[in-house]
C-alpha cells in the first residue's frame, strides 16, 4: 500500500515546498527534458512490456507454432484449457495450494523472527544474517538440486525421520508430498520479507510502548494493540509480493520433477506447465491464453487483496 | 529495540532495578530458540558443503546426517568441474559472469534516468507513466514471455546472451526504477538547485549531482542484479540451446540430468560453487541488501 501511497504524493517535500507554492509551477523545459530522460525505458515500456502484453492476447486466439504462420481460433484455447485439458485444471489446483500454503505460512515465520530479532540481544546480527541468507541462495538451481536429495528416499530428511523410527521414503517421488517439500523451500525462504518486517518494528515510535507500560498494558496487549495495527502496511505489501512471486514459481519445480511436473503431476505448477506448452511443444496460442488467465487470476487476487484492505490495514493518517 | 530500551524520560528510574533479572532470563531462553531455528536454517547448505567434500561413496553411508567430512577430499570438484560434457563449468560461470555483467550496466544506466525523471521532472502524463511503472512491478513474466521470445528468435538472438541482456537496457526492472526514486526522493534538492543556479543543465546535473550521492542506491541495484540474474533459470533456459552458451543455473540442471542422479558428490561440489559468489556478496554487502530490500518495502 505504501508503494500507492506515494505514487498519488506530490514528489516534492510539502514541509519545504508549501512555503512557497508559486515554484510549483515548472518551467515548460521539463517536459522535453523529462521525455529525454524517460526515452529508454519508454522504448522498454513498448517492445518489452505494453507490446508483448497485447501481442500475447492476439497470440491467445490464434494457433501458433514458430513455424508457420499463426492460425485464427478464436476462443477455442481458452475453451481447450477450461473443458478438455485436465493437465491444465489440475496445474492450477497444484499452484492454488502452493500459493495459499506457502505465502500465510512464511509470512507467519518471518513476522514471529522479525517479532524475535527486535530485541536488544547479543549476536542479534548474526542472528538475522543466518535467517536472510537461504532467501538470497534459495531461488537458485543449486538449492532445488539440494532440495530433490534432502528430501529423497535416501535424503537427509529420511535419515532424521529414521532416528524417530519413522521408515524412510521419497517425499519429491511421492504424489501427495512432493508439494509440501516445495512449500517448505518457499518458507525456507522467509527472510525478505522478515527483513522488511524488521524495518517496519523499528520505524515503530518507542513513545507507545512505554506510555502503554505506564497504563498497565501487558506485552500481549501492546503487541495486539501497538505492534500489530500499525504493522499492517507491511503485512500488506509483503502478503501481495510474496503472492505475486509465489504464483510464478517455477524452477524448484521444474528442478525437482526434472521438467515433467512428476510425479504425477503433483508439482505442475501453472509456469511449469506453460513452458512445456509454450517451449516443448511450440504451442505458443495455447501458452499466451494461459498466460493471460494467469494476468487475470493474480490481478483478481491483488484486487480483492487491496480492496479488503480497508478493513484491516490501519493508516496512521486517518486516525490522527 | 522499542520493547527494551528503557528511555531515560517518563519511565526510566522506577523500573530500571526491577527489570534486568527477568530480562536475562527471558533472553536465554530467546537464544536457545534462535540458535534452533539457526541450525535449521543452514543445516541443508552446510551439509551440501560437507558432502561436498566427501568421497562419493561416503556421502550415503555410514553416519549420513554428519555434515563434516571424515576423509576430507576435492576428488569431487575436480570431477565436477569438468561437467557431462565437451564444455567445462568454466564456461558455465564465465558466460554467467556476462549476462549479469550485462545486465548490472544495462540496469545501472536505464533505471538511473528513468528514476531521476520520476523524481525530480513534472512532464505532461508523469503519475500516469509512474502508475504504469508501478504496474509493471506485479506483472507476471509469462504474460510477455512468449511474445519476447518470437520477436529474440525473429531476430535471431536465440542460443546468444542478447536476449537476457538487451531488455535490462531499456530499464524494465521496475524495482530498481522505484528503489532509485525512492532514494532520490532522499537528497536534498537544494544541491541541484544550487547547480542550476551555476547554469548546469538537466544531463549535468545528473551526471555530477545525483549520479554521485545516487551511489549507495547504485551499489544496492548492482548487488541485487547480479544475485538475481545469477539465480534466474526460466529465461536463461529458453534462450541458451548450446551448452557452450550455458549459465551455471543451466549447466546445473543438464549435468543434473547426464550424470549428477549418480554423481551426486560432483553435483554438490558444483551447486556449492555456483552458490558461492552470491554469498560473498551477501558478506560483503549485507547492510545494503537488508537496507535495499527495507527501503522499497517501506517508504
Amino acid at each position: 500500500m505504501t508503494v500507492t501511497e506515494t505514487a498519488t504524493r506530490p514528489p516534492h517535500a510539502p514541509a519545504r515546498s508549501q512555503a512557497e507554492p508559486k515554484r510549483r509551477r515548472k518551467p515548460l523545459s521539463d517536459n522535453l527534458a523529462g521525455y529525454l530522460f524517460l526515452t529508454p525505458w519508454l522504448i522498454g515500456v513498448a517492445v518489452f512490456v505494453a507490446g508483448p502484453t497485447l501481442a500475447s492476447l492476439y497470440l491467445s486466439f490464434t494457433n501458433f507454432n514458430l513455424l508457420s504462420p499463426p492460425k485464427w481460433v478464436g476462443l477455442q484455447n481458452y475453451i481447450q484449457l477450461f473443458t478438455v485439458d485436465p493437465r491444465y485444471i489440475h496445474s492450477i489446483e497444484v499452484t492454488l495450494i502452493y500459493v495459499v500454503a506457502s505465502v500465510p505460512l512464511s509470512l507467519a515465520a518471518a513476522l514471529v523472527l522479525a517479532l524475535l530479532l527486535n530485541t536488544k540481544i547479543r549476536g542479534v546480527g548474526i542472528y538475522r544474517s543466518i535467517y536472510y541468507v537461504p532467501s538470497l541462495l534459495g531461488g537458485s538451481v543449486a538449492i532445488a538440486i539440494l532440495w530433490r536429495q534432502v528430501f529423497d528416499s535416501n535424503g537427509i530428511f529420511s535419515h532424521f525421520l529414521q532416528l524417530f523410527g519413522i521408515p524412510a521414503t521419497s517425499w519429491i517421488s511421492t504424489p501427495g508430498l512432493s508439494i509440501w517439500t516445495l512449500i517448505f523451500l518457499h518458507v525456507w525462504q522467509f527472510g525478505s520479507p522478515m527483513v522488511i518486517f524488521l524495518a517496519g518494528l523499528k520505524q515503530i515510535p518507542t513513545e507507545l510502548y512505554e506510555a502503554a507500560a505506564v497504563d498497565g498494558a501487558s506485552k500481549w496487549m501492546q503487541f495486539r494493540n501497538i505492534t500489530l495495527p500499525l504493522l499492517t502496511p507491511i503485512v500488506f505489501f509483503n502478503l501481495i509480493l510474496t503472492m505475486i512471486n509465489a504464483f510464478q514459481a517455477f524452477t524448484p519445480a521444474y528442478v525437482v520433477s526434472s521438467g515433467t511436473g512428476g510425479p504425477l503431476d503433483s508439482t505442475l505448477f501453472y509456469t511449469l506447465y506453460l513452458y512445456i506448452n509454450g517451449f516443448t511443444n511450440f504451442r505458443m496460442g495455447y501458452a499466451s491464453a494461459m498466460g493471460w488467465v494467469l494476468l487475470i487470476v493474480v490481478a483478481a487476487f491483488a484486487a480483492a487483496a487491496f480492496a479488503t484492505s480497508r478493513y484491516w490495514v490501519y493508516y496512521e493518517d486517518s486516525e490522527d | 529495540m522499542a520493547t527494551t530500551t528503557a528511555a531515560p524520560t517518563l519511565t526510566g528510574a522506577p523500573r530500571a532495578d526491577r527489570r534486568p533479572p527477568r530480562r536475562r532470563g527471558s533472553h536465554l531462553v530467546l537464544h536457545i530458540v534462535l540458535i534452533i531455528g539457526s541450525i535449521i536454517m543452514i543445516y541443508p547448505l552446510v551439509w551440501m558443503i560437507g558432502a561436498s567434500l566427501k568421497p562419493e561413496s561416503d556421502i550415503f553411508s555410514g553416519n549420513t546426517l554428519n555434515p563434516f567430512p571424515v576423509d576430507f577430499s576435492w576428488g569431487n570438484y575436480v570431477k565436477g568441474w569438468v561437467g557431462s560434457g565437451d564444455v567445462t563449468f568454466g564456461t558455465f560461470f564465465l558466460n554467467s559472469l556476462l549476462v549479469c555483467l550485462g545486465a548490472i550496466v544495462g540496469n545501472l544506466f536505464s533505471c538511473s534516468l528513468a528514476a531521476y525523471a520520476f523524481a525530480r521532472m513534472h512532464f505532461k502524463f508523469r503519475g500516469l507513466w509512474f502508475a504504469i511503472m508501478l504496474g509493471m512491478l506485479m506483472l507476471p513474466f509469462p504474460i510477455t514471455i512468449v511474445p519476447q521470445y518470437i520477436m529474440f528468435h525473429a531476430l535471431g538472438w536465440t542460443n546468444s546472451i542478447l536476449p537476457l541482456i538487451v531488455p535490462k537496457f531499456f530499464g524494465v526492472e521496475s524495482f530498481f526504477v522505484f528503489l532509485m526514486i525512492q532514494f532520490i526522493r532522499t537528497i536534498p534538492k537544494e544541491l541541484e538547485q544550487a547547480a542550476q543556479v551555476d547554469g548546469a543543465n538537466r544531463f549535468q546535473i545528473y551526471t555530477r549531482v545525483v549520479l554521485p550521492l545516487l551511489t549507495p542506491a547504485l551499489v544496492t541495484t548492482t548487488i541485487f542484479t547480479f544475485i538475481w540474474t545469477w539465480n534466474d533459470f526460466f529465461s536463461q533456459l529458453i534462450y541458451l540451446g548450446k551448452p557452450e552458451r550455458y549459465t551455471v543455473a543451466v549447466g546445473l540442471q543438464s549435468f543434473l540430468d547426464a550424470s549428477g542422479q549418480s554423481e551426486w558428490g560432483a553435483m554438490f561440489a558444483m551447486t556449492t560453487l555456483s552458490l558461492i559468489p552470491v554469498f560473498l556478496l551477501f558478506l560483503f554487502f549485507q547492510r545494503r541488501l537488508v537496507d535495499g530490500i527495507a527501503t522499497t518495502g517501506l517508504k
